[in-house]
């Protein structure tokens, strides 16, 4: 699914990825560990397709609207409510029934009360339940989350376990995280950026 | 190969450019209309032409940018725009000089080469303004190429508009024909239009080089640290 | 196709609705442009023609339209939202359609006061003048969007835009001041129909490489 040979990102003079190889087979979970400016955020950006290597080979076995990224921010409308957010991301990505998915995300992230709410109206734990609805919308062969755990409560975290276990497997899975034992179970490999 | 480019172009551009000097202030005879000031224009209109053509060369490489998505012409357009800005502020130099000489004016609106390259001024100005203010990667090269292209697409259009807005703007007092160029005169300026063509290649590849050696040093240094 | 006009239908709308929310750009440009009549009023000395006071409508439309403009991509850099239609869309072009019809609806909502206004503290406003207006529009708005999205990747971001702007828009003040004061507006016409085809299909081609690596 990814094979990356020397991969390579500078931004200006600095040199954040370096020599980086990876190679992860269809259906593989890999989670990615490091400090923090180790490089994580920029691998998944990379991996999205958001950023350019600067040097080195990548090559990603998935058209664009096959791949679901999640990042820090969770890049929906603030001033859209939960549901005006996905119904546009739904239909840029031509989400077949998109209604019927949209209501069952909202559903078993807990947003449904609060679909037509304002997303700046939210908590940052709101938030970041409805960026996984955003980035699970067109039910992406490709995953790719950027510290998926960041803001989610205690019940939101179980959700999200629950989530990975389900997609583990089934789906290609690159996760970013500074709690490596939280994924570990469930990972088939581990990228340890320095 | 590459190593003996930048010197070589140098002494051809010196000696073309020279040759080509000395043959438009001795040998070509006087204008008849404007006496010893025409003279100036062995040397205005070749560099405004050189100008032209590194803009050209820069949107060239612009286009190369995007198609192939290569870093490197991202630095041969940089520079090609680099080296077409600074024969642009030298055709409003010299140009105002010769309106000075001509007219008395330091400026005409009148004389639409030197508005153009007014407008063209104020446009690659901005690239290094979007230059310097984004921070240098894929996307900056990117936005730059594509704010080149819009330049040489630019240049006709603009000169178009400028023709468009004699008629409302200031009516045209000042008239310079075309001169109507005796057979050596037109030698003279071909062999200054070569001289400063040269000159420019020689610029631009030395420019490219220093900037080249600049990026390997830092990468060296980035190694050993 | 169809899925195509109804990416750019969908982005349009979004664009609507979030200035209906927030009202925070039509207004301000209504607002600035009736301020600069009146400021232009007192610039002008008493025997100006109207021809002049003209000249000085084409300034104020070019500089509201940067207002709309800086404000284009504000609430998609907020939270990165553009990074995710980036990814979303699958011909990114269609972003930047759907960004140009919305600054031409907020445009055109500026001018349905501005016009009036001038005629009201200036001089007629000719059909031919109209004409230009509609036509300077589209232009504007085609290379001012991808502009924005260059200006909003950038640090100078505000800052940036009119700098961008402004000498690739004097095509569009050369044409639309030429086809309000000359007697003959048909090619001026003409010109910014050109300027708009020309520059529209190059801001359309050229998007993608703006927004994405």
């Amino acid at each position: 699914m990814i094979r990356a040979r020397g991969l390579e990102r500078r931004f200006g003079e600095k040199r954040v990825l370096a020599g980086l190889d990876l190679d992860v087979a269809a259906g593989g979970f890999v989670a990615v560990t490091g400090p923090n400016g180790s490089g994580k955020s920029t691998l998944l950006a990379l991996l999205a397709g958001l950023l350019a290597p600067t040097g080195g080979e990548l090559e990603i076995e998935a058209r664009r609207d096959e791949v679901g990224y999640l990042a820090h921010e969770p890049l929906v409308y603030r001033e859209l409510s939960a549901l005006e957010n996905l119904e546009l991301y739904g239909r840029l990505y031509r989400v077949p029934e998109r209604r019927e998915r949209i209501g069952m995300l909202l559903e078993r992230y807990g947003l449904w009360p609060a679909r037509h709410e304002r997303v700046s109206a939210y908590s940052r734990g709101m938030a970041q339940r409805l960026a996984l609805c955003r980035t699970l919308l067109h039910d992406p062969s490709l995953v790719l989350l950027d510290e998926p755990y960041s803001a989610l409560d205690a019940d939101g975290a179980r959700l999200l376990d629950a989530e990975l276990a389900a997609l583990t497997g089934e789906r290609t899975l690159v996760v970013s995280t500074h709690d490596p034992d939280r994924v570990r179970p469930l990972a088939t490999q581990e990228v340890s950026l320095a | 190969m590459r190593n003996n480019l930048g010197p070589a172009l140098a002494v051809g551009a010196l000696l073309v450019l020279g040759t080509g000097l000395g043959l438009a202030l001795f040998w070509a005879p006087e204008d008849a209309d404007q006496g010893v000031s025409q003279r100036i224009f062995y040397v205005h209109v070749p560099i405004a032409l050189t100008a032209y053509a590194c803009f050209g060369w820069g949107a060239w490489k612009a286009l190369r940018l995007l198609w192939t998505r290569e870093a490197r012409y991202d630095l041969e357009s940089y520079t090609a725009i680099h080296m077409g800005t600074i024969f642009g502020v030298l055709v409003l130099v010299t140009g105002s000089i010769w309106a000075k000489v001509s007219w008395g004016i330091w400026w005409s609106w009148s004389e639409r080469q030197l508005v153009l390259f007014l407008v063209l001024f104020l446009f690659y100005s901005a690239y290094f303004m979007l230059r310097y203010s984004t921070d240098p990667g894929p996307r900056r090269a990117n936005m730059s190429a594509v704010y080149a292209l819009f330049g040489v697409v630019l240049i006709p259009v603009s000169f178009l508009a400028i023709r468009l807005a004699e008629n409302f703007i200031h009516p045209v007092v000042f008239t310079r024909e075309g001169p109507q160029m005796a057979g050596s005169m037109f030698f003279a300026f071909c062999v200054c239009l070569a001289g400063m063509l040269l000159l420019a290649a020689a610029l631009y590849q030395a420019e490219l080089a220093g900037k080249r050696l600049d990026a390997r040093v830092r990468e060296l240094r980035e190694a050993l640290a | 196709m169809s899925g195509y006009l109804g990416d750019v239908a969908a982005l349009a709308r979004t664009s609507l609705l979030l200035e209906l929310r927030q009202r925070d750009t039509v207004p301000a440009m209504v607002l600035f442009v009736v301020s600069a009549l009146v400021v232009f009023r007192f610039s002008l000395p008493a025997d100006a023609s109207d021809l002049a006071s003209l000249g000085l409508l084409w300034i104020a439309i070019v500089f509201t339209a940067i207002l709309a403009l800086t404000r284009a991509f504000v609430a998609e850099r907020d939270q990165r939202v553009l990074d995710g239609l980036v990814l979303a869309t699958g011909d990114r072009s269609a972003i930047w359609l759907g960004k140009v019809a919305g600054v031409l609806a907020f445009l055109v909502l500026a001018e349905l006061v501005a016009l009036p206004a001038f005629a009201l503290f200036f001089a007629a406003v000719g059909w031919e003048t109209v004409a230009a207006v509609a036509l300077a529009n589209v232009g504007i708005a085609a290379v001012g969007t991808l502009l924005a999205a260059m200006a909003a990747a950038s640090r100078a971001r505000e800052l940036l835009l009119p700098l961008l702007f402004l000498p690739l828009v004097i095509p569009v003040v050369v044409g639309g001041v030429g086809a309000s004061v000359e007697p003959d507006p048909g090619r001026y016409l003409a010109f910014l129909g050109l300027y708009d085809l020309i520059f529209a299909i190059l801001a359309w081609a050229s998007f993608d490489y703006v927004v994405a690596e």
